[in-house]
């Protein structure tokens, strides 16, 4: 069962599995207790491909996101308390409050910028591989996206131009929802593509594509690990579409945590029985289960030291969310900080 | 010093950007148009060909790669050829560019040069022929410069290339044979410094770019008038040399404002509101706009000339503000 992940990234994995689980149900009560504004979007049924993706990655690489990005930064290390702050508009905010929820970033770890605009950090990302490139440094620059990304024109500039210049860049596509909206898992998407699969636009554009699914860790990181390779060794770019079945909280609008409830672990070891409603999710879709799940039936994990864990992150998160939610909103005045560079 | 065009003094500028600082990139793109001048471009090429890269068709694409470098470090410098085509790569410039630094905290930035050829060229119809500064200037987070000289072109430009903002950079495809004196040195000119071109004494033209030799040609005109005029070169509009602006207002009272946007909010607009909220009880006149009509760029020379800002209406508007009030009520 061993995927070729070793205990410790094993464990790496589940801190980062449980650090965006807890903090995506966490940021639903927030919401639903009316603590912050405007929609968002829960990482929640896709942990295993930023965590997986990410763990494959070396600290220098840098990472674009989207809208979709809390599981992004929580895998690359950032602190959750800051980017719940940033949530909440608060001044303690990774983004002093200008931001919000669409918009977390994190320089210090090399996710410099994110877009909120679908497609919107495609090209950007093309330009900072294009960078690396014209420097001859070995990084890598990772761009997450959705497969809606793929319907906008820019997507397609991006690919046109990473590919011609061989770009050192890895364009992951999570398509997070194949089933919705009348679509057939993966085949046909109609009213949104043409094509009748999505790895078939890359691949036009002679790029390296991938299908992986997407609630597999370990394949995942394998898909990663090898892309970066390639990347490194001129070879980029290459195209990763990550395929995970959507939660069944996830909604257009808002998102619906009570439709499943908060994840109880125990449900991966037998400890607790899976309920009949969403039993397919509970046993068979859930990413953080199902790695859990493996983890113990390979028997390089058990449930004490699962549940452990669990209780730490969980603390981690409410002590973030006492902290955050008792921070300062940013004075008004501080709308007009950083409009411009001053001159130098 | 010597007497060069401004397309030479524009080339020297962007070659002193590339030998004075390794991170200077090119995404390739056409700095002047289909001119006699564009072989000018073919030294980056040769002497930097690691830092010049060949692009599709893709304005979009190409300013958006050009801010992704620059987040990762660069300072890149994207022509994207007529103005016109700034359109198709607006939500790059508008949503990641402009407001990369601000969104951050101030943490990261994106320092880009976004080249364009704006304005009425002669010809270039109703699709290239764009003036998009008005709509430029209504990006909070984006620098906007606009030189009418070739010693302004080198020195605003070694300016912007230096500036931690983005930057919107226009040329007039028409200013390219102006000849001026320019120093063989480096130099650069602040941003946000406006320049008195020519002192006059009863009204001031106030312009950017092109629009700066018509007022020029206009002050000659009304000077064998008897009417002295001041012309006032803004030289960038964000950021705005405001007390210049408010300066040349309080000297003559009288203040008309050139443009080639079309009319509604153009920078002529926002000109005549900025003077008529500082200055309005030193006017002597309302402020007069002149700027191209409420009307797509037609291809034809007649047409073409019907709907542009010229020489001639900007005299007839600075007749009206010397005649005001004796024209009102009338």
């Amino acid at each position: 069962m061993d995927k070729g992940i070793s205990r410790p990234y094993a464990l790496e994995a589940l801190e980062g599995l449980l650090l965006i689980r807890r903090f995506e149900e966490a940021l639903f009560q927030l919401w639903k207790d009316g603590k912050f504004l405007g929609h968002y979007h829960l990482y929640i049924g896709q942990e295993a491909t930023g965590v997986g993706a990410i763990q494959a990655l070396k600290p220098a690489d840098m990472i674009f996101t989207t809208h979709r990005n809390h599981g992004h930064l929580l895998a690359r290390g950032t602190d959750p308390e800051p980017m719940m702050a940033e949530i909440l508009g608060r001044e303690t905010g990774l983004l002093g409050g200008r931001g919000g929820t669409f918009h977390l970033a994190d320089p210090a770890h090399n996710i410099p910028h994110t877009s909120g605009l679908v497609g919107g950090c495609i090209p950007l990302a093309a330009g900072a591989a294009h960078r690396f490139k014209s420097c001859g440094e070995d990084r890598v620059s990772v761009v997450f996206f959705g497969d809606g990304a793929m319907e906008e024109g820019v997507t397609f500039e991006a690919f046109n131009i990473a590919s011609l210049w061989r770009l050192p860049i890895i364009f992951v596509c999570e398509n997070n929802d194949p089933t919705a909206q009348g679509r057939p898992a993966n085949d046909r998407i109609p009213g949104a593509i043409a094509a009748t699969h999505l790895d078939q636009i890359p691949k036009s554009l002679s790029m390296t594509t991938q299908v992986v699914d997407g609630a597999d860790l370990a394949a995942m990181r394998a898909a990663v690990m090898a892309a970066r390779k390639a990347c490194i060794a001129g070879e980029g770019p290459v195209f990763i579409e990550a395929v995970t079945k959507g939660w069944p909280g996830s909604a257009t609008q808002w998102p619906d945590l009570s439709k499943t409830g908060r994840t109880d672990l125990g449900m991966a070891w037998g400890a607790k029985p899976i309920p009949d409603s969403y039993r397919t999710w509970f046993e068979d879709e859930d990413p953080v289960l199902r790695f859990c799940r493996e983890q113990v039936a390979a028997g390089q994990l058990d449930g004490e030291t699962i549940s452990a864990h669990d209780a730490r992150i969980t603390q981690r998160i409410a002590a973030a969310v006492e902290r955050a939610l008792a921070a300062a909103l940013p004075s008004g005045a501080r709308a007009l900080d950083h409009v411009l560079a001053e001159v130098r | 010093m010597a007497r060069i065009t401004f397309a030479q003094a524009f080339a020297d500028a962007v070659y002193l950007s590339f030998s004075n600082d390794p991170n200077v990139l090119l995404i390739w793109g056409s700095f002047f148009g289909l001119s006699q001048y564009r072989s000018l471009s073919d030294r980056f090429r040769k002497e930097f060909p690691d830092r010049v890269a060949f692009t599709p068709t893709s304005e979009l694409g190409n300013c958006g790669i050009a801010i992704g470098a620059a987040i990762a470090g660069a300072r890149p410098i994207v022509p994207v050829g007529a103005a016109s085509f700034i359109f198709r790569a607006w939500d790059q410039i508008q949503h990641e560019a402009a407001v990369a630094r601000y969104m951050s905290n101030g943490m990261i930035k994106a320092p880009v040069v976004f080249h364009m050829l704006h304005g009425i060229r002669g010809g270039g119809g109703p699709q290239h022929s764009q003036s998009p500064q008005a709509m430029l200037w209504n990006c909070p987070g984006l620098e906007l410069v606009m030189p009418s000289t070739p010693y302004d072109v080198k020195g605003l430009f070694r300016a912007a290339i230096q500036s931690d903002n983005p930057t919107a950079f226009l040329v007039h495809p028409k200013l390219l044979d102006v000849e001026g004196e320019v120093p063989d040195e480096d130099y650069a000119i602040p941003l946000g410094k406006a320049d008195i071109k020519r002192d006059g004494k009863d009204v001031s033209l106030v312009a950017t770019s092109l629009q700066v030799h018509t007022a020029m040609a206009a002050a000659a005109d009304l000077q064998a008038m008897g009417v002295s005029a001041e012309v006032l070169d803004l030289r960038t509009l964000r950021p705005l040399d405001r007390d210049a602006l408010a300066a040349t207002a309080r000297k003559t009272g009288r203040v008309v404002a050139i443009d080639d946007c079309p009319p509604h909010c153009s920078t002529a607009s926002e000109i005549a509101a900025i003077v008529s909220e500082e200055c309005f009880r030193e006017l002597k006149a309302p402020v007069e706009r002149v700027t191209r009509m409420d009307a797509p760029i037609p291809f034809s020379p007649l047409l073409e000339d019907y709907v542009s800002p010229t020489v001639d209406k900007v005299v007839a508007a600075a007749q009206r503000a010397l005649a005001y009030p004796k024209s009102a009520g009338d």
